[in-house]
């Protein structure tokens, strides 16, 4: 890992922002809209707002839309004609105005897209995506960063990351990657040298809650534990936490049809639904809730650990302020700690 | 073009044969005859087989790997995908993308007995290793298929249960369930455990593969075990339902394992560290 560390004065972003623009890359950056700040393409630097604590969605959706064309078909007379998904489609793309939660989020789907079989199309997007993130002066009680491994201002997942230096203050850039290099080298002048040593002061204080790795251990005791039905007992299976969730990756494949011709899509679904799981004929591995909330929970914090030795949970707290009937992850995670097996 | 892992082999119905109202076995050809020449797999593995329009469904690949040319599958009418296969006519173009999953370690059981167990539908993943083992015959010992289906008429591979039967290097018994029987059925009656028991096949040196519905494979499994077969000698193949067959859509995990890379095939010592959530 590059790290090269740099100041931008708080003028100068909209100068970056503006260079990027003209490098002709489509940028993605945290927009209000009808009182939801969202991941929106945008030009224009004034309606960006990289204030907020949480978007409402994750930034995933630039790497992993919620739906994805596979390929198309045309049924003739000769037959049908297959053409498969064409990677010169997918446009380079800069994320800005990230926050670490969600940089880190990406990194987590390419170890789910890439466990042995190539996810040609995710590492398409991924290649094509450059991430500016920018590290949080503020977090909110839903915040959980620091207990899923990173933090406030983590590195992992950007390409440069950007710290504010205190409320109208100058920006500290962390130059982290080749692609982070590249944007340096285009906006020379507006990087300066450094003597800021510590960002940290700069940060959100969000305190560890618990340890992932004990964690981990407890849920391969409790499989058959009493708390999954006591949990879920409120959940009503909505999807809506895989929704906004930056690292749920579980998709379905469905053919979109229009007379002769069509498409093949992949598009988002959840662990949560009750059909998720269901067989042609009836019988469903996971018949109930509490079963399907079990797996949610197992799925980022024991199976995905054990098999892909990346947790499947970046802390950013979405699922909890999504929820409907106000199911809290992090409570959740907490007493399973106390759960009995 | 990239390696689209989504992409299907396009595949000519070459043959539809009916087994049963509504099984159907379609032989399918490789259309581009490089696709064919690089495919590989090997008994157990199973596939994504779509109708354009309609969506993908899984199946296992019902030939033997011994077969070259082509491959076949055998499935139930049941749900959108599948109605649409069974529409497809011979000549129709399919979709097939695989092959994926584990295998039966067939290299693993010369000169071992071979005991086959399955029920109705579930006899296809099993044909594939019956013919990839009657292919090479000398490397095992006995073969001993038991084979049931609700009725007579559910019975599927009519003519290969009919070969089966001639031939002296197998011992098929054949079985339907009470009132299945025709006035001319001249098998067993009775659910497959129960047939188990009554021929009592010996559990020395002896391989067991069951493939059935779960009520099945629940009562035959103790049945095994009272003639003293092995957690390690017993075989299956696990279903539940797939969208990718490679490990990422998400849903066919029994506990850390995914049916599609650490399945289908399972023995019953590994099952039996499974959580029950198949």
């Amino acid at each position: 890992m590059i790290i090269d560390k740099w100041l931008i004065s708080k003028d100068s972003l909209e100068k970056l922002f503006n260079v990027l623009k003209k490098d002709s890359k489509k940028i993605y950056a945290p927009v209000g809209r009808n009182g939801k700040i969202s991941f929106r393409e945008t030009d224009r630097f004034g309606e960006i707002d990289t204030g907020y604590i949480q978007t409402a969605q994750s930034s995933k959706e630039v790497v992993f839309p919620r739906t994805e064309k596979i390929l198309d078909y045309n049924k003739n007379k000769d037959g049908v004609s297959v053409k498969g998904f064409d990677p010169g489609s997918i446009p380079e793309v800069v994320l800005w105005g990230v926050r670490p939660c969600d940089a880190m989020g990406i990194w987590k789907l390419s170890a789910i897209f890439n466990w042995d079989f190539k996810d040609e199309i995710f590492n398409t997007r991924l290649s094509r995506v450059t991430v500016v993130g920018f590290s949080c002066a503020r977090a909110d009680e839903y915040c959980f960063c620091t207990s899923a491994g990173g933090g406030p201002g983590n590195t992992e997942g950007s390409d440069i990351l950007l710290t504010q230096l205190g409320e109208n203050g100058d920006y500290l850039a962390e130059i982290l990657t080749e692609k982070g290099s590249a944007i340096v080298t285009i906006a020379s002048e507006l990087f300066r040298e450094n003597t800021v040593l510590n960002k940290e002061q700069f940060l959100a204080d969000v305190p560890v809650r618990f340890d992932r790795e004990e964690l981990r251990v407890k849920l391969e005791k409790i499989f058959e534990s009493g708390c999954w039905t006591k949990q879920s007992l409120r959940c009503l299976g909505c999807g809506a936490c895989a929704y906004v969730c930056p690292t749920c990756a579980c998709f379905d494949i469905q053919d979109e049809a229009h007379g002769g011709s069509g498409m093949r899509v992949r598009c988002w679904d959840s662990c949560g639904f009750s059909l998720f799981t269901l067989h042609t004929s009836g019988h469903n591995p996971r018949e109930v809730q509490s079963q399907r909330w079990r797996q949610r929970i197992m799925h980022k914090f024991s199976y995905m650990p054990d098999r892909l030795s990346v947790y499947g949970c970046t802390g950013c707290g979405r699922c909890s302020r999504a929820c409907p009937a106000d199911m809290n992850m992090l409570e959740h995670l907490i007493s399973i700690q106390e759960a009995e097996a | 073009m990239t390696d689209n892992i989504y992409m299907p082999f396009p595949m000519k119905i070459e043959k539809v044969i009916f087994e049963a109202p509504g099984v159907k076995t379609f032989r399918l050809k490789f259309m581009n005859e490089d696709d064919g020449n690089k495919f590989n797999f090997k008994a157990g593995q199973f596939g994504e087989y779509s109708v354009y329009g309609a969506g993908e469904s899984t199946f296992c690949i019902a030939s033997s790997p011994t077969r070259k040319g082509y491959i076949e599958c055998t499935f139930r009418q049941t749900g959108k995908v599948t109605n649409a296969l069974s529409d497809c006519e011979e000549g129709s173009v399919i979709g097939f993308r695989g092959p994926y999953g584990n295998i039966f370690p067939i290299d693993e059981w010369k000169d071992r007995n071979l005991l086959f167990i399955a029920g109705g539908i579930a006899l296809p993943p099993m044909r594939c290793v019956i013919w990839n083992v009657l292919d090479l015959r000398e490397n095992f010992r006995d073969v001993t298929i038991i084979y049931g289906a609700r009725s007579v008429k559910d019975l599927v591979y009519k003519h290969e249960l009919e070969e089966w039967k001639e031939r002296r290097d197998i011992q098929l018994i054949t079985t339907v369930d009470p009132g299945g029987e025709s006035p001319d059925w001249k098998g067993e009656i009775g659910f497959v455990p129960t047939i188990v028991e009554k021929i009592a096949p010996s559990s020395k040196d002896t391989i067991a593969i069951v493939c059935g519905p779960p009520v099945m494979i629940k009562y035959t499994f103790p049945v095994l075990a009272r003639l003293g077969f092995a957690d390690d000698d017993i075989y299956t193949t696990l279903e539940n339902r797939m969208k990718c067959g490679f490990g990422k859509c998400g849903r066919c995990n029994v506990g850390k394992y995914y049916v599609c890379k650490d399945g289908p095939v399972f023995t019953l010592a590994q099952l039996k560290d499974l959580p029950d959530e198949y």
